[in-house]
């Protein structure tokens, strides 16, 4: 019989953040950005199925890079919590800081129980609020502390020299454009400090828009619309400064899940000149 | 069980077990009192008085469909509410309006959104209309127990189906019987009478506008006939909840929009009290 050594506390815990680190950092990132008119996801990822951001509940959304399988479980059991709580209470009652709380409670206890192998995930938990300054924004990493984020986020493979580009360039008030522009430039910059050009069929981009008209503010942002702005975003700074932000803001019902051109960036810097500039497409 | 959405610890296993996408089912599972069709039912003597919801008129122009229900909600011969809401948005492309128990309808149809709703999340697609319409044939047959001692809920259900490019409509029998209706339909007290009108009235090549105005007569016939449904209330300006379902989705007809065609209706029918008449031949 042979005793087993004697790993200390700190040995053990240490070996399984790195564990839970190493896996995370395997994986593609994502960031989050809010804007003027909501909170902007943008993950580098190619599959349109499996998603790395998703819905929630009504103003509350979900991204998260690591193992899709591990954060797969976790957004559905955020959805399922999501949904018995508003049905057993109110809608009003399902709010990002409780969602993150279970995440946390949940990370933390599996990554502190010896039975458990930590879960190779990082999550961002948003919720939209009235106006920007009521967005919520939470970052829960693999140990299960949470940490309250403002502005901009990243997760993931890269995020340290990501987050600190973000940090330098993410200013309040960026129309949606402007902060998928600043997001995919981040995404594109490669760890070695080489540039790559990411295109639309790479990028998967959401919104939590507070502007829209219906309940639940998720939307996907695809196809035409998502080669749209990113052209717009892409021209150099005088043609965007000159084309304004204009009224693609079309169909006031009922948007269908992204296949409209519907606007989704309401107010851009045409209110600031008083044109309305002409349509974009 | 209910401790459970309270307490902010860690997610229950339920939640994190792989399973279907229904949010029926999880809650079956997890916690079936909240399930309406699991409550044990006392023993009663006779008929329960609630409020019961009366007439819902359905009718299929082509590229949508119409639904709409009157506003009173009687107790025996009592009005008990001169402004229920009977038809509700299932979700962005259907509708159900409900006649019965109001309180059980009204549960149920939150049941049945929050169903389409966290397929949708789960899934990433929504179920196809017929897919809906059998979900709501499930939830009416689990309401038997109480439809057998007078609590019975008789929904119509419209939609647009994407598939078909067109509008369609459902309706069902106490038992959960579903059968699909052709043109028009209706349900409640005053369905008899609201279908016979409906039935002289409808036009295969209705526009929208025109349908909802045919709906409207119909109510005002079946108010004319059947004490519990409700007119247009022009007094207290309480009119008919009529929606619309196109390929754009679902849209409620605001109350000036509604006010007109109720009141060019009205106006009609002090001139002609019986209201437009069909050819004989």
């Amino acid at each position: 019989m042979s005793t087993p050594f004697y790993v200390s506390p700190q040995q053990a815990m240490a070996d399984r953040a790195e564990y839970a680190r190493k896996g995370i950092a395997r994986g593609r990132s994502v960031v989050v950005l809010q804007y003027t008119d909501g909170v902007v996801f943008v993950a580098e990822n190619p599959s349109r199925a499996l998603h790395k951001v998703s819905e929630i509940y009504d103003r509350i959304a979900f991204a998260a890079v690591g193992k899709y399988n591990e954060f797969e479980n976790l957004r559905i059991g955020g959805v399922r919590y999501a949904d018995l709580r508003g049905y057993t209470y109110d809608r009003e009652d399902v709010t990002a800081r409780g969602l993150a709380n279970v995440y946390a409670q949940t990370l933390g206890t599996i990554f502190s129980s010896a039975a458990e192998k930590p879960y190779e995930v990082e999550l961002i938990v948003a919720e939209v609020g009235a106006a920007p300054e009521d967005d919520q924004i939470y970052r829960l990493p693999h140990d299960g502390s949470i940490v309250d984020e403002h502005g901009s986020v990243a997760v993931g493979g890269n995020a340290d020299q990501i987050s600190s580009y973000l940090d330098q360039r993410h200013r309040d008030g960026m129309t949606l454009a402007e902060a998928l522009k600043l997001a995919v430039e981040s995404l594109s910059r490669d760890t070695n400090g080489g540039e790559r050009r990411l295109t639309a069929e790479q990028l998967e981009v959401a919104t939590l828009d507070r502007t829209r008209p219906q309940q639940r503010k998720f939307k996907r942002i695809l196809g035409r619309q998502l080669s749209r702005l990113l052209d717009e975003s892409g021209g150099d700074a005088a043609a965007d400064a000159g084309a304004g932000e204009s009224g693609a803001a079309g169909g006031k019902g009922a948007e269908d899940g992204g296949s409209k051109d519907n606007g989704t960036k309401g107010k851009g810097p045409a209110g600031e000149d008083g044109s309305e500039g002409e349509p974009l497409l | 069980m209910e401790a459970n959405t309270r307490s902010t610890g860690r997610l229950p296993a339920a939640f994190l077990t792989p399973g279907s996408s229904s949010f029926m089912d999880f809650l079956g599972e997890h916690s079936p009192a909240l399930l309406p069709g699991n409550r044990p039912l006392p023993p009663v003597q006779g008929a329960i008085e609630a409020p019961h919801g009366t007439t819902i008129v359905a009718a299929a122009f082509p590229g949508g469909v119409v639904l709409a229900g009157d506003r009173r909600a009687t107790m025996g011969n009592v009005i008990a509410q001169r402004d229920i809401e009977k038809v509700f948005p299932a979700d962005e492309y259907s509708a159900v309006g409900i006649a019965g128990t109001a309180g059980l309808a009204v549960e149920m149809v939150k049941l049945f959104q929050l169903e389409l709703e966290h397929f949708e999340k789960v899934e990433g697609a929504q179920l196809s209309l017929e897919g809906k319409a059998n979900r709501l044939s499930t939830m009416i047959r689990s309401n038997l127990g109480m439809a057998m001692q007078g609590l019975a809920v008789v929904p119509l259900f419209a939609g647009y189906d994407l598939d078909r490019e067109k509008g369609r409509i459902f309706s069902y029998d106490v038992t959960g019987g579903r059968s699909e209706e052709h043109g028009y339909a209706a349900t409640g007290s005053g369905s008899v009478f609201a279908r016979s009108a409906l039935k002289k009235l409808f036009r295969d090549g209705f526009t929208e506008n025109q349908a909802a105005t045919a709906v409207v007569q119909a109510l005002y016939d079946a108010a004319d006939d059947d004490s519990a449904t409700g007119g247009p209330d022009m007094g207290r300006r309480i009119y008919p909840i009529v929606t619309v379902i196109t390929e754009d989705g679902f849209r409620r007809l605001t109350d000036d929009e509604v006010s007109e065609i109720a009141r060019t209706v009205h106006e009609h029918r002090l001139e002609q009290p019986d209201g437009p008449r069909a050819a004989l031949l």
